[in-house]
């Protein structure tokens, strides 16, 4: 799960993270006001949408009056923000964030992850800061600095020091960065995240280290234990059918081709989709609708296929093990008739009572275009959405 | 020999009482010599119970020292689940098979790191099990679809592998032991540690590796393959159509920083001389093609 800049610094500032002051606001009175109340003669005036690069977009900007941050807030709420992130459609802003302006003297990068080989959080920094860390992480590997943290000893003082002066942060500002450093790993290690990332951290000319940008997501696994961190959720930044999807409990994600591919399980589900592509089709969507499916839940994941405008035609392969194909067939038929098939449907159905799940299939009267294995399904079902 | 399980394997269930760990006790049971492979069950509050005349134990300890088990399958529901692989591992069993999906990183993260220098192996967590076919199941995989043979099968993911077997018998393939490793960004065996023992196990001629995005095990078993692998490995990995920083359904199946893409991953694999095949549909042939 992911959360906007300003309730991440929010979590940060608990921890005893520094960041400069600011106020979250939703239109253009309460940014004027915000500036207001923060004082000083520079504003920061920034975008709150989930995805990254939102400098580069036009939605991190400066405001050196109040008249400023009015106009510019006029013209930030509403606008389409297009990152590298967002994809060419863009995000719509509805959050600004105006903080006080700091006086910066340096720029570093600091982030953590979960390191899947050494199976512990990693701490990386950088002198970098302020840039795409991609990028660094791909031309210059050998300036980010990394550390794998003791899941029991946790963060020492010592180690925070090194990566301190490895990441080139000087003397006058080490302590602080020692402190900062400590604190994320604590509030990243209590709020089960899963990335938590300061771009940039900064040194400021009278000497503090601040965290400009903070961005943090959490393990979704965990969130049964953070009801504080589900509440911050914000829906308007995520996939309307994503979000229909997880309520139904179906792991749907939209691609921008056009056959639907419904499938039971995470891998056999993208190598359907990789199928369809070798065989010069174009996946709709990837969509797994788990071990445990129900009649209801193939109806659901129907339903959200079709809501697709572009969607030519369906696949449906199951293997079935635990789930039986009889269930699979018999949600099927029930969610042609429910929803009205108006597409091309391929079903290729194997494992658990898959002659009664094709018995099935062949007794309802559909228009189902049966398959005897994923090739065979593949080749019918882009067949089939080249003809429709 | 198969690896990891066999027909003297004792097992027990942490988590025999739920509704789940019941079902699936109940197939492993039925399945070849499940009868006398699975002896004892675990629920810390109904010791003294017994589920379909399998005697439940309140501790890990207590299931060991009665009934002489030395593997665990666990369907703990996930916020009790890394506990129950750490009480299995203080126990000293040989090895531990976690179903449960959903585990929290965190808690893996300390599982893990408690588990340094002991000697219990993990397979899991969020993983269908280990088969050795026409001997004994442990997990959630169907069982008929398996026949005893030559061929060892590793894979991250539960359904894919199910196809994967399923091709392999098509070719008249049978298998020495199917292991899925599970989904999770942090586990227990991954595909390097299972191509070694299937390397030192007499039973296995050949191995089909089947692996998808996030991470970079398969490129790490790859590498060791290059330098130690007496017998031939085919692969696939799924995802080659997977967008960049979406979660496809497994936790780990991400990529993430421009890494642990399909290609990359396809790439790795074919330097270090295993023959892959980008199309899922082929993973039996393409094995078959190797034997000599």
């Amino acid at each position: 799960m992911k959360i906007h800049e300003y309730q991440a610094k929010e979590i940060l500032r608990q921890y005893g993270v520094a960041t400069p002051r600011g106020i979250a606001c939703f239109n253009v009175d309460e940014a004027v006001n915000a500036a207001r109340k923060l004082g000083g003669k520079i504003w920061v005036v920034k975008a709150q949408i989930y995805a990254g690069g939102r400098g580069k977009g036009g939605g991190v900007k400066i405001a050196e009056s109040l008249e400023s941050v009015k106009e510019l807030a006029g013209n930030m709420f509403g606008m389409r923000l297009v990152t590298h992130q967002t994809g060419p459609q863009g995000q719509t802003v509805r959050r600004l964030f105006i903080e006080e302006g700091v006086n910066i003297a340096n720029e570093y990068y600091v982030g953590m992850v979960v390191d899947r080989s050494s199976q512990r959080v990693c701490l990386m920094a950088s002198a970098e800061g302020g840039m795409d860390i991609e990028q660094v992480a791909a031309k210059a590997p050998e300036k980010i600095h990394k550390l794998f943290i003791d899941p029991i000893a946790g963060l020492a003082d010592a180690e925070a020091l090194d990566i301190a002066k490895k990441a080139g942060i000087p003397e006058a500002g080490r302590s602080e960065a020692v402190a900062l450093f400590k604190a994320l790993y604590k509030a990243f290690d209590d709020k089960d995240a899963s990335l938590a990332e300061i771009n940039p951290l900064v040194l400021t000319a009278d000497h503090h280290v601040l965290a400009l940008d903070a961005k943090m997501n959490f393990d979704d696994n965990a969130l049964f234990r953070h009801p504080e961190i589900v509440a911050l959720r914000d829906l308007d930044e995520e996939d309307p059918l994503e979000v229909e999807a997880s309520e139904h409990d179906l792991s749907y994600i939209p691609l921008d081709g056009n056959i639907g591919c419904l499938v039971n399980g995470a891998g056999l589900a993208m190598a359907t989709m990789d199928i369809i592509k070798l065989y010069g089709g174009n996946p709709a969507n990837f969509l797994d609708v788990g071990g445990g499916a129900t009649v209801d839940k193939v109806t659901e994941a129907f339903k959200l296929m079709l809501k697709n405008p572009r969607l030519k035609a369906i696949l449906v392969n199951i293997f079935g093990g635990i789930m039986r194909c009889d269930v699979i067939a018999e949600g099927v038929v029930q969610a042609a008739r429910e929803v009205h098939l108006t597409v091309p449907l391929v079903v290729r159905l194997e494992g658990t009572n898959v002659k009664l799940g094709k018995q099935i299939l062949a007794d309802s009267g559909l228009a189902v275009i049966a398959a005897e294995n994923m090739a065979d399904a593949a080749q019918k079902v882009v067949k089939a959405a080249e003809s429709a | 020999m198969s690896i990891l399980i066999n027909q003297n394997s004792r097992v027990m269930t942490q988590g025999i009482t739920g509704k789940t760990g019941q079902f699936h006790t109940r197939m492993c049971r039925e399945y070849a010599n499940g009868q006398s492979c699975f002896v004892a069950g675990v629920n810390p509050r109904k010791p003294g119970e017994s589920f379909e005349g399998i005697p439940v134990y309140g501790t890990v300890r207590e299931a060991k020292e009665a009934t002489g088990a030395n593997v665990s399958v666990i369907y703990v529901p996930p916020p009790y689940a890394a506990a129950a692989i750490d009480e299995a591992v203080e126990a000293e069993l040989d090895l531990v098979i976690c179903i449960t999906e959903g585990i929290p990183v965190r808690d893996m993260i300390r599982t893990r790191y408690k588990m340094q220098g002991k000697k219990t192996r993990l397979i899991g967590p969020n993983c269908p099990g280990i088969i050795t076919p026409d001997e004994i199941k442990i997990g959630i995989m169907p069982g008929y679809i398996h026949k005893k043979g030559r061929i060892g099968v590793v894979s991250r993911s539960g359904t894919l592998t199910y196809e994967a077997v399923a091709q392999l018998m098509e070719q008249g393939l049978g298998q020495s032991t199917c292991i899925g490793i599970g989904g999770d960004p942090v586990n227990g065996l991954k595909h390097l540690d299972v191509m070694q023992l299937f390397n030192d196990d007499d039973e296995t001629d050949a191995v089909l590796m089947v692996g998808e995005i996030g991470g970079a095990d398969e490129e790490d078993c790859a590498r060791w393959v290059k330098d130690h692998m007496r017998k031939p490995v085919v692969g696939f990995i799924a995802g080659v159509t997977a967008p960049p920083g979406k979660r496809m359904g497994h936790a780990g199946a991400i990529i993430s920083g421009g890494k642990g893409t399909a290609q990359e991953k396809l790439a790795v694999m074919e330097e270090c001389g295993i023959r892959v095949t980008r199309n899922p549909a082929e993973m039996g042939k393409l094995l078959k093609s190797v034997l000599s």
